[in-house]
């Protein structure tokens, strides 16, 4: 390992902007002439648009434009695409209604946009907004999964009556049946996962600038992918070829899947720019954010599990509704189907599985990919009914887990839900969290916490993600409308230095570090001579952005292959200089020697011969010392492991508090191990905050309730603990570094660890399950319930 | 109405012309041009815009800017002094805690005044003190152990 290479904690290239205030976010940036939009959105869930009064608004000094949906009609513009297609149980299609930027005739969702004004200052713009007047005609509504699938519900398209955008699955239904037919116990649970926000601490920014000289667009966003937002609203909005269309998303101030959709707003500048020839610049505020970026999670699941009296699982039956809102949003589909069921087999061999899922619109906010993105509801469902399942018999929750391992040697694991995982330790994971967790020692901890009135519990989960996506033509062949490879280049400049390229996108993970880190390992370039230039589809060649845990599964991978074509060509170059054949010349700390002698040139005098080529073989090869690589993944990876969690709970006042948490992953080789431990500490505070805190709350017409940080619940640096992480690796077998990727890993396993150990903490008092968030309202509730049962069954 | 408001920041005289209704935070990013103090929330919850005002940390975007008049104003801007870091700044990237760097120059800026306060906090008062600013990305497990080392650092 070289100092600052592969597994060195080194401290971050791009802290220094961010601690001295210079970071460049969307907002930070102005443009000449600039022109501030505002949106005026739908206050009604449902409604038709019967008319929209805009003189008094244009009339008002400083107002430039007022822009509806019909002007977006009238200039041709297209929906905002959906980027995966998913069918239904007989091969038909889903129902893939339109989803314009601007609603022209009707509204289907609280937060819907309607028109744009723009005004030479912002707040211009937002008075200008009071005096448009849109004559609505309400129409009955239905936000929520409950309300969508009721009898005579409203529909929210007019092709889908019962609301029914899909009606999906998976697996072997009567391998299923059979197995379930021969059980000696079945163990069951209705889940709900609740809906969730991302809320990233930055809020959504879009600038949309036109060059009528060039006839050329440059769009500044808040996006986790600059060149798929390129692609989708070139290709299916705007009607503008790639060569005319340039993306630039600077610091992002975190994304948590929320940015990555192509949404309205993007499309809406854009065109807008060119509309009145000057740059248009949108900023959301906070609450704008909790109305139109795209929503998490939101299942409602039966699900069954199959077991022989030995406790083994022979089958798992899973039956869910998931909330897709009004619109499908870019990955809407694929979350709950192709990220959620094929990751029921969690860690363990269930021989058979079969999950339906429908997808259902409803009056309420598109909901897409928040980290983890159906992970974490497959390992919600599947670690509770475990658990369970395990009091349920009476077998220990370690050993019905360690009895139902896919075992060590049991890789690769074909599961009956379409995923081949590569490699893991389950055991081990589970071995090393429980030591680190000091789990043997917490009986004297929960008799400590009766003594003085609380109730301790203990709960654990282990989880498997699919991360990386993923082989192309498989995801192809699931319904992906794009390709998921990613690209990379690796630029030695003439002095050595080395710029590289990346298609991944940075928004708080520190590629900048981690990647120059790989360039700094294989070719022995300083660290400080190496820069990482994301976010610019001017400058990147193409990408495919950074979401599902991908970026150095996948981008890293890209620019692996990069450098390796950088370390054939300078021993090819190296091997002319030194008059040596290139089979005998080796790379060794940033030199280049012919094996076995003290022989040697520099990197950097390799470089500056590629560039200068005075002395260098130009009849068979070319100067220049630039590789870009494209790397499509061979299969998804599959990091795994354990969390442990302890809480005290006090039955006065149902109030939750994590005393411990501990989690042991195997991430595969960890290239920074600081970063790894940070992305942990976040992923679990975001578990953390669904099991506890968050929660979005629609009311029954369909108005949005938690509109603000004042009535939605963010996790606070005052009530967590602090978390005990560790790792346990194994390689990932198929790319060549073994990495697996930790972005999403602490989402996923936490909720569950959380809530099992609630349960567990008052299962004494006949409480078999809480609602996620567990509250303190619910959690009272839930003991006061049990204790009112216990009473009359007595 | 436009009104001239005067002020010092980071040691500087500034002066702009602002709205009655113009916040603070919009006069320190959108007119002097210091676009370090962010703004992740209309409802003073989320800390992104702490700055300091007469040497306490205030959020900026729960003042009017006319409400600055003659004051002294410190930005993350102000905290590295000729080039250096200030030991709480340095801190925070030696114990990772910052990842998107959002919500950080407001973080920074409210452990500064933590410490001025209080010069040795324990990790209950600093996680109780910066219940007003909100991280999505760290678990703020680090934050809270870069706000101790800054502190003890500040100390010695």
């Amino acid at each position: 390992m070289t100092e600052n290479g592969i597994g060195a904690a080194v401290r971050r290239k791009e802290d220094y902007r961010f601690i001295t205030g210079q970071g460049q976010y969307t907002d930070d940036i102005n443009r000449p002439n600039q022109l501030y939009a505002h949106i005026i959105r739908s206050p009604l869930p449902h409604a038709r648009i019967r008319g929209i009064e805009l003189k008094a608004a244009l009339d008002m000094p400083g107002v430039v434009a007022v822009l509806t949906g019909k002007d977006m009609v009238d200039d041709g513009i297209g929906g905002l695409p959906c980027g995966w297609g998913v069918n239904n149980k007989d091969g038909s299609p889903m129902t893939e209604p339109g989803h314009p930027p601007l609603a022209a005739d009707t509204v289907r969702y609280v937060g819907d946009q309607v028109a744009v004004v723009l005004a030479d200052k912002r707040s211009i713009a937002r008075d200008a907004a009071e005096l448009v007047d849109i004559d609505y005609e309400e129409l009955p509504a239905a936000a929520s999964l409950s309300a969508a699938s009721a009898e005579a519900a409203p529909a929210v398209w007019e092709e889908a009556p019962d609301n029914v955008c899909f009606d999906w699955e998976i697996g072997d239904a009567a391998a299923t049946d059979e197995a379930f037919a021969s059980a000696a116990h079945v163990s069951s649970i209705d889940i709900v996962n609740s809906r969730l926000i991302p809320n990233a601490i930055e809020p959504r920014v879009a600038i949309g600038e036109y060059d009528s000289g060039r006839d050329e667009y440059t769009l500044y966003t808040t996006s986790q992918n600059p060149h798929v937002i390129r692609m989708l609203m070139g290709a299916f909005v705007l009607s503008i070829p790639e060569h005319k269309l340039r993306i630039i998303a600077p610091d992002v101030g975190g994304g948590f899947g929320s940015k990555i959709c192509h949404y309205a707003e993007e499309a809406i500048v854009t065109w807008a720019s060119k509309r009145v020839n000057r740059p248009v610049k949108w900023t959301a505020d906070r609450s704008e954010s909790f109305m139109s970026d795209a929503h998490g999670r939101d299942h409602i699941s039966h699900a069954e599990l199959a077991l022989s009296k030995d406790g083994d699982f022979l089958g798992l039956r899973v039956r869910t509704k998931a909330n897709l809102g009004a619109y499908l949003s870019t990955f809407g589909p694929a979350v709950p189907t192709y990220l959620y069921a094929t990751l029921l087999a969690g860690t363990y061999k269930t021989p058979a599985i079969y999950c339906e899922v429908k997808g259902m619109f409803t009056h309420s906010v598109p909901v897409d990919s928040y980290r983890g993105a159906g992970r974490p509801e497959a390992c919600y469902l599947l670690e509770r009914l475990v658990d369970r399942a395990a009091r349920e018999t009476g077998i220990d929750p370690l050993e019905i887990r360690r009895r139902n391992f896919i075992p060590r040697d049991g890789f690769p694991y074909q599961t009956p839900v379409l995923l081949e995982y590569d490699s893991g330790d389950y055991h081990a994971c589970l071995d090393k969290c429980l030591e680190l967790a000091d789990y043997k020692g917490f009986e004297k901890r929960r008799a400590e916490s009766a003594e003085r009135g609380k109730l301790r519990g203990v709960g654990l989960s282990t989880y498997i993600e699919a991360c990386g996506i993923a082989p192309s033509n498989v995801a192809g062949a699931l319904g992906a409308r794009a390709g998921l490879y990613e690209s990379g280049t690796i630029r030695v400049n003439p002095t050595g230095s080395v710029t590289v390229l990346t298609g991944s996108h940075s928004h708080g993970q520190g590629h900048e570090t981690t990647f120059a880190q790989l360039v700094t390992e294989a070719l022995g370039v300083d660290f400080d001579n190496i820069d990482v230039v994301h976010g610019d589809t001017g400058k990147i060649p193409f990408g495919m952005g950074t979401y599902g845990s991908r970026s150095l599964a996948v981008g890293g991978m890209a620019l692996m292959a990069a450098l390796e074509k950088i370390k054939t060509k300078s021993r090819k170059i190296a091997a002319h200089l030194l008059e040596a054949s290139e089979d005998d010349v080796e790379f060794v700390d940033g030199q280049l020697r012919v094996a076995g002698t003290d022989r040697t040139v520099s990197f950097g005098d390799v470089a500056l011969a590629a560039y200068v080529p005075h002395n260098y073989p130009l009849d068979v090869l070319e100067p220049g010392l630039d590789e870009t690589a494209f790397y499509d993944p061979k299969n998804f990876t599959f990091p795994a492991g354990c969390h442990i969690c302890e809480v005290e709970i006090d039955p006065d006042t149902g109030v939750v508090e994590i005393d411990r948490f501990t989690a042991a992953d195997d991430f595969g080789r960890i290239i920074n191990p600081m970063i790894v431990e940070g992305q942990v500490h976040g992923g679990l505070t975001q578990g953390i905050g669904q099991a506890l805190y968050e929660q979005c709350v629609y009311d029954d017409s369909g108005q949005l309730l938690t509109g603000s940080y004042m009535d939605y619940c963010m996790p606070k640096a005052d009530n967590l603990p602090n978390f005990e992480v560790t790792t346990n690796t194994t390689l990932c077998t198929h790319n060549v570094l073994g990495v697996k990727g930790c972005g999403e890993a602490g989402t996923i396993g936490s909720t569950p660890a959380v809530i099992n150990a609630v349960v567990d903490a008052l299962s004494e008092l006949g409480v078999s399950d809480v609602p996620i968030p567990a509250t303190p309202e619910r959690v009272w509730d839930a003991i006061r319930t049990a204790a009112h049962n216990r009473a009359v069954s007595a | 109405m436009s009104i001239t408001v005067s002020f010092t920041l980071n040691g500087e005289p500034v002066s702009a012309e602002v709205d009655n209704h113009t916040l603070l935070v919009e006069m320190i990013r959108d007119q002097l041009g210091r676009t370090g103090t962010h703004i992740g929330c209309d409802t003073s919850q989320c800390g992104a815009c702490v700055i300091h005002v007469d040497g306490r940390s205030v959020k900026s975007c729960t003042m009017l800017a006319v409400q600055a008049e003659g004051a002294e104003v410190g930005t993350i801007e102000g905290v590295a002094l000729n080039g250096k870091l200030h030991p709480m700044q340095e801190a925070f990237r030696e114990y990772h805690g910052l990842q998107c760097g959002f919500c950080t120059p407001g973080m920074i800026m409210s452990a500064l005044d933590l410490v001025q306060q209080n010069p040795d906090p324990s990790e209950q008062e600093i996680r109780q003190w910066l219940v007003g600013n909100l991280c999505r990305c760290t678990g703020y497990q680090n934050i809270v152990r870069a706000v101790r080392a800054g502190a003890q650092a500040m100390r010695s």
